[in-house]
């Protein structure tokens, strides 16, 4: 089965948007987590900001990065016309 | 059930669960009542254990299936919304139910590692993961490995990997249910866990997948319940506003600015020196035992003496005489000193809860960030590697529910997740404030009774006996600060068998969703796969249930003999599963070259080099190496899953691309729906 130049397409959206949710991922975890001594200072609802990304922040933007992902994915899948067709 | 669509399916799966959830509120109410009306706690212990167990084998029952669909992959129509809430009770452990909290009172800042590390792998798990193995749309993920690579190699070291990581994880939930079920109803412990697997069996033994999942379902409910209830009512005692969430912040710099004032405290010191005095006096020991052990004992003698000749009072004179009884022989003394090397820890000023890798000086505070960084990358990256977790993914009725359900999954863990900082700092808050300073004569009732309970949970002991408890004199379990909440709240004794309930329920279920991934990679991989291919629908799940029979005996074997040491292991499962299945699943959807050469040098690879840093570095099995770049042996995932990758790379250019069919399998699981498409659905 050949692939289509629209298929193709598909797969390079697919991997766009998984790096950029990955690089979101990727510095609210690791670069905030790195410079935790140095944000010590700065203050969000009465927390240090390093305790408030570690305790409530960072879980908030997974979340987030994964319900964006789930829709971005689920439109891309119409538009390009590789979506499920209703089961049962 | 085949006659109704997915939507009225959706719509009844509504209508029970909130039947039943309305009917769970009405039975605790009852019990409040019961408990008014002057019933026993332990009375109040057993209804909780009967009833829910009993509530978990009615759903087993009532979901008894001899479909092998039904039996493996709950018949792949679990909608996103309850697959969600399904994965959260099969992700959250007995441990992150009962020990979460108390490890982030411990150990502040640092303990945030797991709350990350749990959560942000489902990041991983969504964009890497999910979507394509659904599409993919077999059983285990073992068969994932055999079909993308081929050949019977793969798959094998597939199904080792999975048993290694699930059992020692499923001993410790097992151990979680012996623990609850006999503090709870005074049961022994050994009867606590086979009471407790009886009510594991009899859902995953009759319904498989599809059993376990509605019975997820339920337990989510009862253990999210649970876990709010107190925080919510703490958070209204101290501050007024029932959001734990929101307005601990303002507690937290209560909590700092006490932690300063403490460690000014003169008192404060004066019993650290004294833990100080005694730990220097240990390592003394430990040096020159003979000496130290002569001189101590003519010390202790001369005291019993002296005192008895001033005739000081008879309880100095009892403390005196068990001060001379440490010192029996020279191998008795050895073992009390130790002992009290530990104690230098008690010795240390109080460590502020919201700083960031606390260290002596900057090298330290460098190798604690380091660590805490692996750590929360190996938990992350072994949470999207979790075989009884990606299972789940199998169940949704299509990719979109499947992408739909890891947001649903994270959702509802992120709910406890997001309480359990709270309500450590909310305890602490507590401790600090209403427990120290006060006199031993009137302790807050809740110390009292947790200390006459179990001593390794909650003690205090007056070392400078100045009638006032000192900080460095309270000595807190991990597991106390969520058993004891419902008490320090002042809730009635009813929330805690809720709490235990809910502890109960989380242990159960993951070992439910570890049981089944064990028994269903012994019977489908290796027994339908390898042994006998044309094995009969009856007998396939004949096998399986009597697989996991075999499995859950053994598991409880294991647990029964209360194993503390493997408990430490459950850690590294995470560390394993990471190098072992992470590399070959996303290369086996990524990247199209990947072949059966890598995988095979990428598994082993990355499985070796973690297991190899574990075993030299873990000091339960005596090698001792030292570290590399001072990394805790819990975080070997951090050189594994490089490994891994390397190995997967190296093996797989070393090699021919694999054959075409093989690429089609991968744009098959790459895309949702294709035209002309091969069908790998499993019958």
């Amino acid at each position: 089965m050949q692939l289509t130049q629209k298929h193709q397409e598909y797969w390079q959206r697919n991997l766009r948007v998984t790096a950029i949710l990955l690089t979101i991922w990727f510095v609210t975890t690791f670069v905030i987590g790195y410079f935790a001594r140095d944000l010590d200072g700065i203050n969000i609802l009465g927390f240090p900001l390093p305790f408030y990304m570690g305790a409530q922040g960072s879980l908030v933007i997974y979340v987030l990065i994964i319900w964006y992902y789930a829709r971005y994915m689920n439109k891309l899948d119409v538009e390009y016309g590789v979506h499920e067709g209703e089961e049962d | 059930m085949s006659a109704i669509t997915q939507s009225q399916f959706n719509a009844n799966l509504k209508k029970y669960y909130s039947f039943y959830t309305g009917g769970f509120i009405l039975f605790v109410i009852g019990l409040a009542i019961l408990e008014y009306l002057g019933a026993s706690n332990r009375t109040l212990g057993y209804l909780f254990l009967l009833a829910t167990i009993g509530l978990y084998a009615g759903i087993g029952i009532m979901s008894r299936t001899a479909d092998v669909a039904e039996y493996y992959v709950a018949g792949r129509r679990v909608p996103a919304f309850f697959n969600g809430m399904a994965t959260g009770a099969d992700w959250m452990s007995a441990a992150s139910f009962i020990g979460m909290a108390g490890t982030l009172y411990a150990a502040g800042y640092d303990g945030l590692a797991f709350i990350m590390g749990w959560t942000g792998g489902y990041c991983l798990v969504a964009l890497f993961l999910a979507p394509y193995l659904r599409k993919f749309g077999q059983f285990t993920i073992p068969d994932f490995l055999g079909a993308r690579y081929g050949g019977n190699i793969p798959r094998t070291i597939g199904v080792i990997a999975a048993i290694i990581c699930s059992f020692t994880y499923v001993v410790a939930q097992i151990y979680g249910v012996g623990l609850i079920t006999s503090r709870f109803t005074g049961l022994e412990f050994g009867v606590g866990v086979f009471v407790g697997l009886a009510g594991i069996l009899v859902c995953s033994f009759l319904g498989g997948m599809r059993a376990v999942t509605w019975t997820q379902v339920a337990q989510y409910i009862i253990l999210i319940v649970a876990y709010m209830i107190p925080p919510v009512w703490l958070a209204a005692k101290q501050t007024g506003v029932p959001v734990p969430q929101i307005v601990y912040g303002y507690q937290l710099q209560k909590v700092s600015e006490r932690e300063k004032q403490l460690n000014a405290d003169p008192k404060e010191q004066e019993v650290r020196a004294i833990f100080k005095g005694r730990a220097d006096a240990a390592n003394a020991g430990l040096k020159n035992p003979e000496a130290a052990y002569a001189d101590g004992k003519a010390a202790a003698e001369k005291r019993v003496a002296d005192l008895k000749a001033a005739s000081a009072p008879e309880a100095d004179i009892k403390k005196a005489e068990a001060a001379l009884a440490t010192y029996k022989d020279v191998d008795t003394a050895k073992a009390q000193w130790a002992k009290d090397k530990g104690l230098a820890a008690r010795a240390a000023p109080v460590r502020a809860h919201s700083e960031a890798f606390p260290g002596k000086d900057e090298k330290a505070r460098d190798t604690a960030r380091l660590n805490f960084l692996a750590l929360v990358f190996c938990l992350m990256v072994g949470t999207a590697a979790l075989p009884h977790i990606l299972m789940r993914y199998y169940t949704t009725p299509s990719v979109k529910e499947a992408r739909v359900s890891v947001f649903w999954s994270l959702f509802f863990i992120f709910l406890l997740y997001f309480t359990a900082p709270a309500l450590a700092v909310l305890v602490k808050y507590e401790v600090y404030h209403n427990v120290v300073g006060t006199s031993f004569a009137s302790l807050p009732g809740w110390v009292a009774a947790w200390a006459k309970v179990d001593p390794t949970l909650m003690s205090v002991t007056d070392v400078n006996g100045d009638g006032i408890v000192q900080l460095a004199e309270i000595v807190i379990g991990t597991d106390l600060v969520v058993l004891a909440t419902p008490e320090i709240a002042g809730l009635p004794y009813v929330i805690s068998g809720l709490v235990a309930a809910g502890g109960l329920a989380a242990a159960l279920s993951t070992a439910d969703g570890l049981l089944l991934t064990i028994a269903n990679a012994l019977s489908h991989d290796v027994y339908y796969k390898m042994i006998d291919p044309n094995a009969s629908t009856k007998r396939r799940i004949s096998i399986a249930k009597t697989l996991l029979l075999v499995v859950a005996l053994t598991a409880a074997w294991v647990t029964s003999l209360k194993p503390g040491d493997i408990l430490f292991l459950v850690g590294a499962a995470f560390s394993l599963a990471a190098s072992g299945f992470f590399p070959a699943l996303v290369c086996g959807v990524f990247w199209k070259r990947a072949n059966k050469a890598g995988a095979i040098l990428g598994m082993l690879a990355g499985l070796g080099v973690c297991m190899f840093y574990m075993y030299t570095r873990y000091p339960f099995f005596g090698v001792n190496d030292p570290l590399w770049y001072g990394i805790n042996p819990i975080s070997a995932g951090i050189f594994g899953i490089p490994a891994g990758f390397l190995g997967m790379i190296v093996g797989t250019l070393l090699t021919p691309a694999p054959e075409s069919s093989i690429q089609e399998l991968v744009d098959h699981v790459r895309y949702p729906n294709l035209e002309g498409d091969i069908d790998t659905r499993a019958a």
